[in-house]
């Protein structure tokens, strides 16, 4: 052995110290996992976190006043929202050069429908006027106020001023504020009047109908998972088939058999009609309400309520629970004191798991859930395709994934992502 | 459990039939609506529930017609062709990138490794409307909204988590010593992944290629938002069905797509099986 190596650093066998040649093997391999996901990782960026980024951008994203009538937001900017007088000349003549270039572009009926999300009725004062400001003459036609107020009367109104004003920059709170049935009024948050509150309740609906879907997937899937862990395995493999094959089972054809059950003139009404449980006039309203949803949801959730459960009950040993019975426990003491706590993991991972899949659903509510039993997720569907009010979709979509993220990471830290098990 | 011991009391003899009657019960509630279409896609009536005939096992109250109504329509049909077109290409994609990335994730040393985890898993978690909504804006954005093409990448894009956890829970056991004993031969990356890794975690990949393609071919809420009528799917097909005037034909797909969840089911139990026979861990 030469002295180097008793003297100085240790070395590797080209010759560079050990400790620089260990580091740079790590970083190599750190490089080379990195080079390995790194496709994956831009590909989900993306086809998927810029998609999602871009939805809630469009919630607080109120650019279009701004652009469609410039001149008069900088007009407006001297004006005093709470005093009780109209805007001078200056800001009604700004508007009225505002008006005609979008009239131009036709783009005056996208601000209109804009703003008449904050205040019903300002659409149609933009519409009207706008078809014919389009003929005037900007340059020497005045005054505006005047002429205005005279076009539509609309024009005269303060709250219409106010709104122009609230909104008239480039982001808003307005649609979150919206969506939890607030308004952004001139003199600051405002609860809406009772007749446009409907986002509270549909908001706490989706979390009790969850919160409820998520309670009778436990109390199903309890016994369940506990026969299953309990049994020889080859019995409980072929009973987990049973299990296994509802999850394999398309979310459709689940839900139209359910449709297809549930209904008046159905195979559960007829069945019970048969018994004698229930008059043949007097057939039980089973789908198209809040009881319809449940059932049908309970069904299609609860195998992820059974697989946790039970891959956390196959590893309690039986041996405690015998233990517990001959120090003189009964079996219900000994089950609740000893099996029950060790087993509250899996349902901790199987309600998560459950409830964050149940306020998310939209197919099953939209397809047996009628009016009654539709959640959080058919309003967002019904802002994005049908209203168009974007704006406002994005934000329960917002509201709804904070909801959900919050739940996952929970989640990850009871049970960490990496532990999640399919089939 | 498993047997009663012959000291047990009435009272422990009531309990343990009655937990199994709850139990089968369950099982009950979990099989039956599946099964029960079954029968009922062969009615001969337009009806979606047992008619007399059917009761009393009279073979006229048989019949095949709403598959032949299936295998004639042309809107049907044209879903079926759209979904055997779109989720081979996600599944492929899925695979691909995913069964790299796993790879990748598996390594010992790899930076922000959980971060990196969170947000491959995030497709699974994300409520489907959620993503719907923002391919639908995003994609219209860049043109993708309404093509073959976007449809596929949202797909993908779904799928990768069941490809990266059913794959990383293959590579668990995967013995490294394997690979560098390849490369100590004088095998180059590129061949021990072909010759050593990939034949060991093939059941892991065509099991989570399996769960991608379900995945694909039962998707409806994305493919409502991001498709166009051109890319009409089976689910998206049996969406409107249910919705607007449900046809007795959804009994006959639904009978078909059973079928076909069972042997997907069948598949990837067995693989599973020789995946852990192949890594030595006892089937549980």
């Amino acid at each position: 052995m030469s002295d180097t190596t008793q003297n100085g650093p240790v070395l590797a066998a080209d010759g560079t110290p050990l400790k620089r040649s260990l580091a740079k093997a790590l970083r190599l391999q750190k490089l080379r996992a990195l080079m390995l996901i790194a496709p994956l990782l831009l590909f989900i960026l993306v086809t998927f976190i810029l998609p999602v980024g871009d939805m809630l951008f469009r919630s607080v994203d109120n650019r279009i006043v701004q652009e469609v009538l410039p001149k008069t937001v900088v007009a407006l900017e001297s004006w005093d929202p709470a005093s009780s007088e109209l805007p001078d000349e200056a800001v009604f003549a700004a508007l009225a050069v505002d008006m005609k270039a979008a009239a131009e572009l036709k783009v005056h009926t996208r601000v209109a429908k804009r703003l008449n999300y904050e205040n019903p009725g300002m659409s149609s004062v933009f519409r009207k006027s706008g078809r014919k400001i389009r003929k005037w003459d900007v340059e020497n036609d005045g005054p505006y106020k005047e002429r205005l107020i005279e076009l539509n009367e609309g024009w005269a109104d303060l709250e219409l001023w106010r709104t122009i004003k609230t909104y008239s920059g480039t982001r808003t709170a307005g649609y979150f504020l919206n969506a939890v049935d607030l308004k952004l009024g001139a003199e600051g948050v405002e609860i809406r009047p009772e007749t446009e509150r409907i986002y509270n309740t549909m908001l706490v609906r989706t979390m009790r109908m969850s919160l409820i879907i998520t309670f009778s997937c436990i109390m199903l899937g309890y016994p369940v998972a506990w026969l299953l862990a309990n049994l020889p395995t080859r019995k409980a493999n072929l009973l987990m088939i049973l299990v296994l094959l509802p999850f394999w089972t398309s979310l459709l054809v689940r839900t139209s058999s359910w449709k297809i059950l549930l209904q008046q003139q159905g195979v559960i009404n007829d069945v019970l009609v048969w018994i004698g449980l229930v008059a043949d006039d007097n057939r039980l309203v089973l789908i198209n309400n809040e009881l319809g949803t449940i059932i049908a949801m309970t069904h299609i959730l609860l195998p992820f309520m059974i697989l946790p459960m039970y891959s956390v009950m196959q590893t309690i040993q039986p041996t405690y629970l015998r233990a517990a019975k001959s120090l003189g426990a009964t079996n219900w003491t000994a089950f609740w004191r000893v099996y029950f706590p060790q087993s509250v993991p899996g349902i901790g991972a199987g309600s998560i798991l459950v409830f964050i899949l149940a306020v998310g659903y939209y197919i099953t509510p939209a397809l047996v859930g009628g009016t009654k039993g539709t959640f959080i997720s058919n309003l967002i569907a019904y802002h994005i395709s049908t209203s168009g009010n974007w704006g406002l979709g994005a934000a329960l979509g917002s509201i709804l994934l904070a909801v959900v993220l919050l739940l996952y990471w929970v989640y990850d830290k009871i049970v960490g992502i990496d532990n999640v098990k399919l089939g | 459990m498993s047997a009663l011991p012959p000291y047990a009391t009435t009272g422990q003899r009531a309990w343990y039939y009655s937990f199994r009657v709850i139990c089968g019960l369950i099982f009950f509630f979990l099989i039956a609506p599946i099964v029960v279409i079954i029968p009922l896609s062969f009615n001969a009536q337009d009806f979606f529930t047992f008619t007399p005939e059917m009761l009393r096992l009279d073979p006229e109250g048989f019949s095949l017609k709403h598959y032949r109504d299936f295998f004639s329509n042309d809107s049907w049909q044209s879903a079926m062709w759209n979904s055997l077109k779109i989720a081979p290409m996600a599944t492929l994609l899925s695979v691909s990138f995913g069964t790299l990335a796993a790879i990748g994730l598996s390594q010992q040393h790899v930076p922000f490794r959980r971060a990196i985890m969170a947000i491959l898993i995030s497709p699974m978690i994300v409520p489907l409307i959620i993503s719907a909504a923002g391919m639908y804006f995003f994609y219209s954005r860049i043109g993708l909204q309404g093509t073959y093409l976007g449809v596929v990448l949202a797909h993908a894009a779904l799928g990768i988590p069941f490809v990266i956890i059913t794959v990383t829970a293959t590579l668990v056991g995967f013995d490294r010593s394997l690979t560098r004993a390849a490369a100590n031969m004088g095998a180059d990356p590129v061949t021990t992944f072909f010759r050593i890794q990939m034949p060991l975690i093939l059941p892991g990949v065509i099991s989570g290629g399996l769960f991608a393609f379900i995945t694909s071919f039962d998707e409806v809420v994305v493919v409502l938002f991001v498709g166009s009528a051109g890319q009409k799917t089976l689910p998206w097909q049996m969406f409107i069905g249910l919705r607007e005037q449900i046809s007795p034909t959804i009994l006959a797909v639904a009978t078909i797509l059973v079928a076909i969840s069972i042997l997907l089911l069948t598949t990837v139990e067995l693989l599973r099986r020789r995946s852990e026979r192949l890594r030595g861990i006892t089937p549980s």
